[in-house]
């Protein structure tokens, strides 16, 4: 992809960052002339994978969350990443309702948003090593 | 956040971005009230959300079930279209119904 800009962010796992991240996000997004509703997907896809990071990616331990956005003439990318430990069947992680933690009410539903309000998502993970998500979204610039 | 309780009835009304870093208080400020044992009837009043992610469905089903247990009820009102389409897409819609408004969800029993 040519980029005409980008964007990386960096913060600790603390649940009190999901705001902070999703509002970096919507604002390196309001660059460009995007509709409220594409930016509301947006945000919302975001949340989904720096909470995931934050509530699974680390559970107790401590690490940094890694946030990159990126853009060109018709296309967002957005790159959420942990050092932590990893997804070991991604397959049955990505299937709605699927959680691995029902005691701490999730629901199961964040990668099927991710996947509805997004056009593309992309998980990468290893055991022991950390995941990324990659997320784009068609835009007319 | 508010939370008012009219007889049987709660109305929880969460205030802003329905996140996860949310969601814990939201969960914890219902709870206490519901585990005294009074309420059979838990309202989400959506009115003042301005954004929701899944967490917020795990905040609702989490209530569910434990009104479930006690043969209560939940629904919610106030609702905006992105709110509701995530209730949709979770299956949530089958157990709760959402109202127009505050008087019509105090009315159903
Ligand atoms: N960054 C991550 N690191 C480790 N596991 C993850 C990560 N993201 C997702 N998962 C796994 O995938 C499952 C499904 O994620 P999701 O659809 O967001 O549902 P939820 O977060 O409600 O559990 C999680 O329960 C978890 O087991
Ligand atoms: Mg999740």
């Amino acid at each position: 992809m040519n980029y005409i800009n980008e964007m990386k962010i960096q913060f600790l796992n603390k649940s009190v960052n999901e705001g902070l991240a999703r509002v970096a996000v919507a604002s390196f997004c309001a660059q460009l002339d995007l509709t409220v509703e594409t930016i509301a997907d947006i945000k919302t896809a975001v949340s989904e994978a720096v909470t995931n990071a934050i509530v699974h990616g680390y559970e107790n331990m401590s690490g940094f969350v890694t946030v990159c956005c990126v853009y060109n003439l018709n296309e967002i990318e957005i790159t959420v990443s942990d050092y932590g430990r990893g997804i070991e069947d991604i397959t049955e992680a990505r299937r709605p309702l699927f959680t691995s933690s029902p005691d701490e009410e999730r629901s199961g539903m964040g990668f099927t948003v991710m996947e509805t309000f997004m056009d593309y998502l992309e998980v990468k993970s290893s055991v022991g090593m950390g995941t990324t998500v990659i997320m784009r979204k068609k835009v007319q610039v | 956040m508010r939370i008012d309780v009219m007889g049987d009835a709660m109305i929880i009304r969460p205030k802003g971005e329905l996140d996860h870093h949310y969601a814990s208080e939201i969960r914890e400020k219902a709870d206490r009230i519901i585990l005294k044992g009074e309420i059979r009837k838990v309202i989400f009043d959506f009115t003042n959300v301005l954004f929701m992610d899944s967490s917020g469905i795990g905040v609702i089903m989490g209530r569910y079930r434990l009104m479930e247990a006690i043969k209560g009820s939940v629904c919610a009102f106030g609702a905006n279209q992105r709110i509701k389409d995530l209730i949709k897409m979770s299956g949530l819609s089958r157990l709760i119904t959402i109202y127009p408004n505050q008087q019509k969800a105090l009315e159903v029993k």
